[in-house]
């Protein structure tokens, strides 16, 4: 039982930052911009926000409370996140170059970046960013003697996880229920329709890529904060899986829950194999387990693509006077 | 040199130079009292003495390759993020022929590497250009997945058929099996002591290299086959229209670019120089390869350049570790030289009316009335 708790924890650390970032690529393409970048805009919001807790916990040595330094913290990720994202948002929409090479750019920038910067200002002069894990809830009052769900969902758990959640009901609530989602989506399905009634495509995609960059840019934290405590350059190919997830996910938040669900758990027993026992016995080499989660997302798609539902003016730049 | 070929070299220029500006401000930040003397080992340490210039070439050769297959893809619509995975499969491929084989000669072994190596990545690139062609999934997506695929499945084989456990990484291969020289050792090297001399290892990889760019640009510019792919990259509706076969375009396309990675990766495997490492990590050289493929405007000839240029670059980057920075700085240059690169089609539009402009002022206004008119006419 204590390895399918253990598997349920980490399907759960693996899904959410995939959630939160794969609806900030959500946001984006819905508003007709694409974005390869995610991978970057996370590695940037890890790399800005384990920077400052490291510097709060191990330099200036503060005594703050775990709540404001997790506010803070993410709040400094999506701050990254966005100001990283104007250069794509200025590249895509103002100069109408190409997305996929200026997203590319991005998540070139962010790794050699993180790694650079981390060298050059932490203490030892390392590419990881040490920082304590202060934020972990070892079992959320009442909820966590709960028999099965408790240990299940509310022991060993995160804030960032019902975080994720809120976020993904929010967005849902954003895009299909209010003026401002309706313009977004417009603008990524069809622009001259929505410049036609009065919208302005420019803002409606700067918005979408802004927030892409926000989300991504807390996504970095929410992968790093439960799983690891040192950010070492790298958030391990999360922002491609969440490009995948919102494919899988046909653009729709609550198809993105069950993708981030199915992707979580692959990957939380591709990780943790060697504890079950009946995979362990296989004999099989470990790469084999690691590559299931890509090997299946192939297979997926395979058989999801046929009719893709991505916005319609999805990367291409908006034109006044096409049709 | 016609103008249209004229504006793409400056253009590609223009966007190397803001590229440098900024590194050098990168620099600057980082360490400002020696950041001129990294700034100038950067830009001349690939020209200092004939050995540089030798490993200058030896680095191009995979960089050229992969910056081929990007292109080649590119040409046709399609982008091939996953020229690592194709590289990594063809690098391990050839290391297996490398390693076995024993009973052939030499050179047939060697040639024999370099077609296995190019049908593997050719093998590997069709799995995204079939889903592509036939279940519409997007080849971004599907050329990821393959990396990781990829990654995980030749480090398994690596720690399974070619493993040294004293350095962690694939066996060096025998003598034998590395490509042939050609007597370059003698022309690019250098005197350290009198009497003895430290070689570049450059190799025939380069003339490879060099002869296949030339190849894919014959096929893209000169054949039917080449236009057809081209058709399906301007408009897929036009070329469906026409009578062009997309599904087999689009497979056909992502085979070749697998086949230029994983001729890329062979080239890198079998000079020498490089083993293969046996942990889990995705190859540079796919991701340096869409650099190059973009500074060289997706050109094959211009690819020979931008990649002999990237890899300049890298030379003197390395070397500024000499003086405390690291070599991260490089990628952090070569990154926004293809953030850049995004809007090198800009700047080329840009300069194009700019120096049309410059070129009309030195005219009498009736010759320049004349040639507006032949224009709108």
């Amino acid at each position: 039982m204590a390895v399918f708790y253990s598997i349920m924890h980490w399907t759960v650390y693996i899904m959410i930052p995939l959630i939160v970032v794969s609806l900030g690529g959500l946001f984006s393409e819905k508003s007709g911009v694409v974005n390869i970048a995610l991978e970057g805009k996370m590695i940037l919001g890890a790399f800005a926000g384990t920077m400052f807790m490291y510097h709060v916990q191990n330099v200036w040595e503060l005594a703050m409370s775990p709540w404001l330094l997790l506010f803070l913290t993410l709040l400094i990720a999506m701050a990254t996140g966005i100001i990283i994202s104007l250069a794509h948002a200025y590249a895509s929409i103002n100069l109408r170059a190409n997305q996929v090479i200026s997203g590319i750019a991005i998540n070139m920038f962010a790794a050699a970046f993180a790694i650079y910067t981390a060298r050059a200002m932490t203490r030892a002069g390392s590419q990881h960013i040490h920082f304590s894990n202060v934020f972990r809830i070892d079992s959320v009052p009442g909820l966590g003697n709960i028999p099965f769900l408790g240990p299940m969902l509310f022991q060993n758990t995160y804030f960032t996880s019902l975080l994720g959640i809120l976020i993904l009901a929010a967005s849902a609530f954003v895009l299909y229920k209010t003026k401002f989602g309706l313009r977004l989506r417009a603008c990524g399905e069809h622009p001259q329709a929505a410049d036609s009634v009065g919208v302005s495509v420019t803002k409606m995609r700067y918005a979408g890529v802004i927030l892409s960059g926000a989300l991504a840019g807390m996504g970095g934290i929410l992968y790093i904060v439960p799983i690891a405590s040192a950010f070492s350059g790298t958030v391990a190919g999360y922002g491609f899986l969440a490009l995948a997830v919102l494919i899988f996910g046909a653009w729709k938040p609550q198809r993105i829950l069950f993708a981030a669900f199915f992707f979580g758990l692959m990957l939380s027993v591709a990780s943790q194999f060697s504890a079950i026992p009946f995979l362990r016995d296989l004999g099989i080499h470990a790469n084999f387990f690691r590559m299931t989660p890509y090997v299946a997302t192939l297979v997926v798609l395979a058989f999801t693509s046929k009719n893709t539902a991505a916005p319609k003016a999805v990367g291409q730049p908006y034109d006044k006077g096409g049709r | 040199m016609n103008k249209d070929a004229l504006m793409s070299f400056l253009s590609s220029l223009v966007v190397l130079a803001v590229g440098l500006l900024i590194g050098f401000v990168i620099l600057l930040v980082s360490n400002a009292s020696s950041a001129w003397e990294a700034f100038r080992t950067i830009l001349t340490f690939g020209f200092r003495g004939i050995r540089n210039v030798g490993d200058v070439l030896l680095g191009a050769t995979p960089i050229i390759m992969t910056g081929l297959s990007v292109a080649f893809a590119f040409k046709t619509g399609l982008f091939n993020i996953g020229a690592t995975g194709q590289f990594a499969f063809g690098g391990l491929v050839a290391i297996l022929v490398g390693h076995n084989f024993e009973g052939l000669p030499n050179g047939l072994r060697i040639i024999l590497a370099l077609l296995a190596a190019t049908a593997a990545g050719a093998a590997w690139g069709a799995i995204p250009g079939l889903l592509k062609a036939f279940r519409n999934v997007h080849e971004v997506i599907s050329c990821i997945m393959t990396n990781y695929i990829g990654m995980f499945l030749v480090t398994f084989l690596v720690d399974r058929y070619a493993f040294n456990p004293a350095i962690g990484r694939s066996q060096a291969l025998p003598e034998g099996s590395n490509l042939p020289t050609l007597g370059f050792q003698y022309i690019f090297r250098e005197e350290f002591l009198p009497g003895f001399y430290r070689s570049s290892q450059v190799n025939v990889g380069i003339l490879i290299a060099i002869f296949t760019a030339i190849l894919m640009y014959i096929i893209l510019e000169k054949t039917t086959f080449g236009y057809e792919l081209k058709a399906c990259g301007f408009n897929k509706d036009a070329a469906k229209y026409a009578g062009i076969n997309q599904n087999r375009s689009i497979v056909a396309s992502m085979m070749i670019a697998g086949g230029l990675a994983g001729l890329g990766g062979a080239l890198l495997y079998t000079s020498g120089t490089e083993t293969m490492s046996a942990a889990n990590v995705l190859l540079p050289y796919g991701f340096t390869g869409i650099s190059v493929a973009f500074l060289g405007l997706s050109n094959p000839i211009g690819i020979i350049f931008s990649g002999t240029l990237v890899s300049y670059l890298f030379l003197g980057g390395a070397r500024t570790q000499v003086l405390g920075f690291s070599i991260e700085v490089v990628e952090i240059v070569i990154s926004v030289i293809i953030y850049f690169c995004a809007f090198v089609f800009l700047v080329k539009t840009f300069l194009g009316k700019h120096i049309g402009r410059l070129l009309r002022r030195g005219k009498s206004p009736e010759q320049d009335r004349a040639d507006k008119g032949g224009e709108s006419a």
